[in-house]
Parts: structure tokens; C-alpha cells; sequence
């Protein structure tokens, strides 16, 4: 089996008629943390759900571990071990916290079940003191450790996060940056999209820098450091 | 009016009461839940009391016909929903309306053509025709308290289910994000597809289970489609509860509306309404 999990060749995909990735390529393997970097509007949300078949890309390819999976309907690739925590983080208001947590609570793709109910609450002990809770009532750093929670209990091989710590106090962003190195110290991949580059660039392994549909930069997250031109370049920052 | 006539108005009214909330849990589900309009609901119930009537005359015995009705109920609503109403997810409400206009008017044609334009009785079956006795000139049928027995049931299974059960809350998550609880791994279309199969079930078996005390009749099916579209509003697009608790409330101020001023019976259910929307716009409850 390949130990590529997630692949992307020549995507080209439409909103209406605007045309938001001029064909990408794009790989993660297992184990590996992606940085998924640009400005605002590059394509990293449209890319994310271009894989995940949330949008249908008009053009290109997409593999899940090796297999065609080109806008497959989204349960299909999430049953691949593929994990989601998208921007605005997406919690159940209607569902207490627990609900939220043991709704899609599943095995791996491998029958694995390290990530249980009783593992996240000690990875997030504001959860537990909150399980009655609607997901509505918590704050936002609360809500973000439940959608991550959420994601782990599906016992993904892939995690992918988008501006996870967007909106959040300094402290409580940098208590989610603590759990993501948790997380991917257990050997689950990341792809990671989030504002604080240098925060990005101190757990990844190669970052992809997109810019206006395009992948204008590979590079790997030491080059990145020895070379602020380039994050200034496409990025607009120092 | 003496304890026994109110006994039995109070018995009449929550027996009603149930009985619409059966009918009406579907209804909201479907619009809360796939945000459909679905004006063929009614549909489902004189559907339901016409295969009460059909296979009673082929069985002889109405239990049997009520398991045989439920199987065909799912299975009809599974094969709508595959064929007609998945497609209706995403289109807007006009359309909605006017699919669903088309099906009761297909389903009325096609009772018409298969069993005809008569009005048509259920027996009650003999374990049940029996009556308590209340006082010396009043009784109560005994198969009105089993209807209502069986309604409460149902209700607490639905509670239960959606309350208490993973589907349970898959369906209220579908509710609020389609598209995460898809990113969980979980089917949503299949969601859709059991939820909207239940609705169909439900009202079928209401049907079929007032079929022996309502007769059964042409059009049945819009009465009770308006009167549930009122319980959905009053209690809250999408709210089983609220639809419980809506339709207990129809069914008392509908039955006690005929006792005590039996020449505006008909507005009773509709001061109602507007009562309660002025006082909560958005029916009693809010969330599923």
C-alpha cells in the first residue's frame, strides 16, 4: 500500500463561474505535517474541500491512499481515515457537548481504537466539566478542543485543520498549538492552515504556499526559516 | 356538564390530540430537518386507512393488516424519497410545493381508480369493540383508550430515538450541518432517506389505526393536512416535543370548542394559533 493518503493532481475548480485553483498538485503522506499557506481567497479552503468532495472539481484527480476518489461523496473519503475541522469549526449547537463527541465516534480504518471518549476528555479536561453543555454555550477555544475532539474520535490517519486558532485569545491558541504537537507526536498527519506562520512552520515538515490558485512555492520548513523573502513574497509578511 | 362528560371530552381531545401528533412528528421532521414542504403528507394517512380498509377485507383482521400496511409504508416512503424527494434537497420551496401539490393529486386519482370514490368502514377488531362503562347512560369505547395508548407509546419510542440514540443524533446534527456530519464519515442521505421513511410511516399507521373509528373517505387526507401544518407551527418547525405538545393543545381546544360554543368550533384551533404566535413567533419550541 502507498503511504501517500491524500493526493491532488491538476485540480481545477469553479465557484460559478470564478475560477479558484488553476491546477494543483498536492500530497500528504502518512505520518507527515503539511503547512497550507496563503493569503486570504489563494484557494486553501476551496483545495481542502476539493479534496474531500465537498466540491466537485471540474478538472484533476484525487486519490485517497492511492485510490481514485475524484469528488466521491464526502462520508466515503472521511471513512478513509480522513479527518476534518474546518474553519468556523462546524460544532452541532443543538447537541450537548458528549453528543457532539460520541456522534461519530468510530475505529480506524485499520480497526484502531486509540482515540476514545475517556482519551479526549484527558486531552481536553474543559470538555469535561462541560458535557452537559450545549455545544452553543461554550466558548470559542472550548468549542475549537471540541471540534478537534470530535475529529480524534473518528480515529483518523489524516488530520486536516483549518485556522484552528483563529479568533482565539493568544493563551488559548497557544493551548490548541500544544495539542496539535500532541497529536501529531502519536504519528497522525497534518495538514495545517493557520495565520501564525512561524507557529506553522515550528511543527511542520514542508509547507505549500498558494497563491492565487496555484502552488507558487514548495519548501521545506527550515528553508522557509533561513528565507523570510519568501514567506514575504507570497505572503505579504515578515 | 357533569365528570363523565367531561371525562370522555377529555379522553376524546387527548385521543385526537395523539393521534394528530402521529401524523404531524413526520411532517416536522421532514421540514425541520431537510427543510422540505411536504404537502402530500396527509397523503400518507388516507393512504394508510385505505390499506387499513384493503387488507382488512383480505385478511379479515385488522392487526394483520396494520403489519403488512407498515412494511408497504416503508417501503413506499424509502422508493418517494429515492425517486421523487432526494432531488428536492436543494431546489427552493416553490418547488416543493408544486411536486408535492402533484402527488396528492396523483395519489387521490389512483385511490379513486383502485378502491373507488366510496366512503368505507373498518370493524374494529372483537378483542377491542368492547366499551367501559362510565356512568348509566355514558360509556367510552375501548378501542379509542388503545389508540391512544398506542399513540403515547410511539411517542416515547420517538423520544427515545432521537433523544437518546446515535441516529437520533445524527438526524438533529443533520439539522443544524449537513455537510460536517458528511465530514464525520456518516451517510447523510441514508439519514435523510430512514427519517423521511419513518415520517411516511408514522402518518400511514395514524391512518390506519383511525381508520376503524373515522371511516374512511376521499380528501381524508387534506384535512389532516392542514391540521398539522397548524401543529407544526405551533410548536416549532422541526420540535418533536413541540409537535407533541402542539398537538395535545389542538386536540383540546378543538374537542372543547364543540362543547362549549359548538358555533365557532371551527375558529377554536386558529384563535390558538395566533395566540401562540404572537407569543412566540417561532411556535413553543425551537430547537429539535
Amino acid at each position: 500500500m502507498s503511504d501517500v493518503l491524500l493526493e491532488a493532481e491538476g485540480l481545477h475548480t469553479f465557484y460559478g463561474s470564478s475560477h479558484i485553483l488553476h491546477g494543483i498538485d498536492f500530497h500528504i503522506s502518512r505520518g507527515e505535517t503539511v503547512g497550507l499557506m496563503g493569503r486570504n481567497g489563494m484557494g486553501k479552503t476551496t483545495l481542502i474541500r476539493s479534496m474531500l468532495g465537498h466540491v466537485r472539481p471540474r478538472h484533476g484527480r484525487v486519490a485517497v491512499r492511492g485510490k481514485t476518489m475524484t469528488a466521491a461523496r464526502p462520508y466515503l473519503i472521511a471513512r478513509k481515515g480522513i479527518a476534518y475541522v474546518p474553519e468556523g469549526r462546524g460544532i452541532f449547537p443543538n447537541l450537548s457537548v458528549r453528543e457532539n463527541l460520541i456522534m461519530g465516534a468510530k475505529p480506524g480504518v485499520d480497526g484502531r481504537r486509540d482515540w476514545t471518549y475517556q482519551r479526549v476528555l484527558d486531552t481536553f479536561p474543559r470538555l469535561g466539566e462541560r458535557l452537559n453543555n450545549g455545544g452553543n454555550q461554550l466558548s470559542g477555544g472550548e468549542q475549537q478542543m471540541l471540534t478537534i475532539g470530535r475529529a480524534l474520535m473518528t480515529n483518523p490517519d489524516l488530520l486536516i485543520l483549518d485556522e484552528a486558532t483563529e479568533g482565539l485569545a493568544p493563551l488559548i491558541a497557544k493551548e490548541i498549538w500544544y495539542i496539535i504537537r500532541q497529536i501529531r507526536a502519536t504519528g497522525i498527519a497534518t495538514i495545517v492552515i493557520d495565520k501564525n506562520h512561524a507557529a506553522v512552520t515550528s511543527i511542520s515538515d514542508r509547507n505549500v504556499i498558494l497563491v492565487k490558485g496555484k502552488v507558487a512555492h514548495e519548501a521545506s520548513s527550515a528553508e522557509l526559516r533561513a528565507n523570510p523573502d519568501l514567506l514575504h513574497k507570497h505572503l505579504g509578511v515578515s | 356538564m357533569d365528570f363523565s362528560t367531561f371525562l370522555i371530552q377529555l379522553l376524546n381531545a387527548l385521543q385526537y390530540g395523539l393521534l394528530l401528533f402521529l401524523v404531524a412528528s413526520g411532517l416536522t421532521l421532514v421540514f425541520g430537518i431537510m427543510g422540505i414542504i411536504n404537502l402530500a403528507h396527509g397523503s400518507f394517512y388516507m393512504m394508510g386507512a385505505y390499506m387499513a380498509f384493503a387488507l382488512t377485507a383480505l385478511s379479515g383482521n385488522l392487526l394483520v393488516a396494520i403489519l403488512v400496511g407498515i412494511a408497504l409504508s416503508v417501503l413506499i416512503g424509502f422508493l418517494l424519497e429515492w425517486a421523487l424527494f432526494s432531488r428536492l434537497y436543494k431546489r427552493d420551496h416553490l418547488d416543493q410545493v408544486l411536486l408535492t401539490y402533484g402527488l396528492i393529486l396523483i395519489f387521490e386519482e389512483l385511490r379513486s381508480l383502485l378502491v373507488g370514490d366510496d366512503v368505507h368502514g373498518v370493524p374494529i377488531p372483537e378483542l377491542l369493540s368492547a366499551s367501559i362503562q362510565l356512568s348509566e347512560t355514558l360509556s367510552y369505547p375501548v378501542y379509542r383508550l388503545f389508540m391512544s395508548a398506542v399513540c403515547i407509546l410511539l411517542a416515547i419510542v420517538m423520544y427515545w430515538l432521537i433523544r437518546h440514540t446515535r441516529l437520533g443524533m445524527m438526524i438533529r446534527a443533520g439539522s443544524s450541518n449537513r455537510e460536517m456530519v458528511q465530514a464525520l464519515g456518516i451517510n447523510i442521505d441514508l439519514i435523510y432517506r430512514i427519517v423521511f421513511g419513518l415520517g411516511v410511516t408514522l402518518a400511514a399507521f395514524a391512518g390506519m389505526l383511525a381508520a376503524p373509528v373515522s371511516s374512511v373517505y376521499p380528501g381524508m387526507g387534506n384535512q389532516v393536512l392542514i391540521i398539522c401544518f397548524v401543529v407544526v407551527v405551533i410548536g416549532g418547525v422541526g420540535s418533536v416535543w413541540g409537535a407533541l405538545v402542539a398537538a395535545l393543545l389542538i386536540g383540546l381546544a378543538d374537542t372543547f370548542g364543540k362543547v362549549i360554543a359548538p358555533d365557532y368550533a371551527g375558529l377554536a384551533v386558529y384563535v390558538l394559533m395566533a395566540a401562540v404566535l404572537l407569543w412566540r413567533p417561532e411556535g413553543i419550541f425551537r430547537r429539535i
